[in-house]
């Protein structure tokens, strides 16, 4: 038995150990051509390294930003071409292998919160120009907090384990049947722009579940909806509303990017060329099933939604007029992006309440969404009771509706806005 | 330290980051036209433009504007003739006034989404100003006019 037992922890161990590779010395910045660079920045910003990578008041990339995991905090590591606390001594062939391996230089096992799931679909040339992009960064130096996992899940060996049962290494598989900018897109999308990371809910080993890819997901107290046919928005995102989203930060049928998605956009995508957005609004498009929207179709929608709920949503409704009604009333059929339309808002369709609570305590900040759009929060003026009878409303006046797919109301909206703000305290 | 630019001029101040916009406008930087009604965003009077649209500044910190365009009553016209100002001088709109400046900003809105408003249009985004001398007819009446005025001649201010 003993020896049957030792058997098994010696042939994992023998799987699990992955050699280092030998460190250079910091390549010249001129030894990258400026083409593999710029497009190496734009990469970098569809994977939007940047959020994950960098925290306030640090140089860029230099690390440090928390992770919540159901397993603890992991914090990211810092990835300028700083030779000892970065990557400086790292070749391209030890990027390459983190990217897409989830394997350290030193031949460590990386955690899965690093989405080399993703990563691993990356084109050579493309993992070319991220690395020129990374290595002719500043090099930062940066003390990176210890991660608090537990055990047994901070043992990295372990993490072979992870990879045997829900990591598959292989290329990115192009689908003959669609076009050549769906694939584009799928590539960009699936891989380094890793999606699903979010978008998709994860199993209690922390791996996207592949039954369940793009249902949508709570990440970091934010709600990330489905990009599936699950959407549970009135309106089907169409191509063009998704382009103008991913482009803009907007859209007049959905509403503002917020939270980490504002990132995404503004931050992330913000180097991009339009073909390449084209080409994931093309991908996310179909895989929501769109096809076009009429003006009557957004009449229709805006319209289910005019019945008077009154009764016990009065308290919601007063509270609504005097707070909100001066920004966000459209007229029929006329929804505009700067008055964001609430019939049609994705924070109030989704199943969970957590976007729309987080939104009217903090606002949305002038660097979130539209330059020109700003709400201020209401997190000092309106109570626990106050924001859930609002979101009470709202939802009875848009959502519960026998006409709705989704027609529950959400549940113990108070006790969650407690908890919101209380999470916005601790993290400020 | 917070840069903005209230009226078309750069300002700082050294409130701290969660001090209410409204008050470094009214106590810090002297421009008194602005009003405090509730302090929680729910009665209008003031209300100023942040890169050309309404918001309460009882309740902006003034960190979350930084950058950003400031304009209040006193800021909305050079010579404080906006069409909306010369209908309300011209209805009589205010009887006390204390409102007043706070109606005409958020009026300015409206009009920028809706050049050619309908009563449901105005009693909908006019609906989080409260008067309580009840000039709301007044206002009503003031609205449509600077509308049409507005319309009339060619766009020149904000």
């Amino acid at each position: 038995m003993i020896g049957v037992g030792l058997l098994a922890v010696f042939g994992f161990s023998a799987c699990a150990w992955r050699p280092a590779i030998d460190p250079i010395s910091l390549p010249a910045a001129g030894s990258f051509s400026d083409g593999l660079v710029q497009r190496g920045r734009e990469l970098a910003g569809v994977g939007n390294c940047m959020t994950c990578h960098s925290i306030e008041g640090a140089p860029a990339y230099a690390g440090g930003y928390p992770m919540q995991t159901g397993f603890g905090i992991v914090y990211s590591t810092n990835i300028t071409p700083d030779r000892n606390s970065g990557i400086g001594q790292w070749s391209e062939e030890a990027f390459a292998r983190a990217m897409r391996e989830g394997v350290r230089r030193d031949g460590k096992h990386l955690f899965p919160v690093f989405p080399y799931t993703h990563f691993r679909l990356l084109t050579d040339s493309d993992m070319k120009a991220l690395y020129a992009y990374f290595m002719t960064r500043e090099p930062a130096t940066a003390d990176i907090p210890d991660n608090t996992l537990s055990f047994p899940f901070k043992v990295r060996a372990l993490q072979a384990g992870w990879k045997l049962l829900f990591f598959e290494n292989h290329d990115f598989q192009s689908t003959t049947a669609k076009s050549e900018l769906w694939n584009h897109g799928a590539y960009l999308s699936e891989g380094l722009g890793h999606c699903g990371a979010c978008h998709t809910p994860r199993n209690a080993l922390g791996a996207e579940r592949d039954d369940a890819a793009y249902h949508g997901a709570i990440v970091n107290s934010w709600y990330a909806p489905a990009l599936n046919s699950n959407n549970a928005a009135p309106l089907v995102w169409t191509e063009n509303e998704l382009f103008v989203y991913l482009r803009y930060g907007v859209s007049d049928l959905h509403g503002v990017a917020a939270g980490s998605m504002s990132d995404v956009v503004h931050r992330g995508l913000v180097d991009l060329s339009g073909d390449d957005i084209r080409a994931i609004a093309v991908y996310f498009a179909d895989l929501g099933g769109a096809g076009e929207i009429s003006n009557a179709d957004v009449v229709t929608a805006m319209k289910v939604t005019q019945a008077d709920p009154g009764g016990a949503h009065v308290a919601g409704a007063e509270l609504y007029e005097s707070a909100c009604a001066s920004c966000h009333f459209n007229t029929l059929g006329s929804p505009s992006a700067l008055r964001p339309e609430l019939s049609l808002n994705s924070a109030l369709y989704a199943p969970e309440p957590d976007n729309f609570l987080r939104l009217v305590l903090q606002g949305v900040s002038r660097k979130d969404g539209h330059p020109a759009l700003f709400m201020h929060g209401y997190a000092s003026s309106l109570s626990d009771a106050n924001i859930a009878e609002i979101a009470q409303y709202l939802r009875a006046r848009h959502v519960v509706h026998p006409d709705r797919a989704d027609n529950n109301n959400w549940q113990n909206i108070e006790e969650r806005v407690g908890q919101i703000r209380h999470e916005m305290e601790v993290s400020e | 330290m917070t840069s903005f630019s209230l009226n078309g001029k750069a300002v700082e101040t050294k409130s701290a980051a969660d001090t209410p916009l409204l008050w470094v406008i009214r106590d810090e930087l002297g421009f008194t036209g602005t009003k405090f009604g509730c302090g929680i965003g729910m009665c209008g009077a003031c209300t100023v433009h942040l890169d050309g649209r309404a918001i309460r500044s009882c309740i902006t910190p003034v960190a979350s504007i930084a950058g950003g365009l400031v304009t209040t009553i006193e800021g909305l016209d050079a010579d404080g003739a906006h069409p909306l100002q010369r209908a309300w001088i011209q209805s009589q709109v205010p009887q006390c006034g204390y409102c007043q400046s706070g109606q005409i900003m958020q009026a300015a809105t409206l009009l920028q989404d809706f050049p050619d408003p309908s009563d449901e249009e105005i009693t909908a985004v006019m609906t989080g100003n409260l008067c309580r001398c009840m000039t709301y007819v007044r206002i009503r009446k003031a609205i449509k006019m600077a509308a049409r005025d507005m319309r009339s001649t060619e766009p020149k201010h904000e």
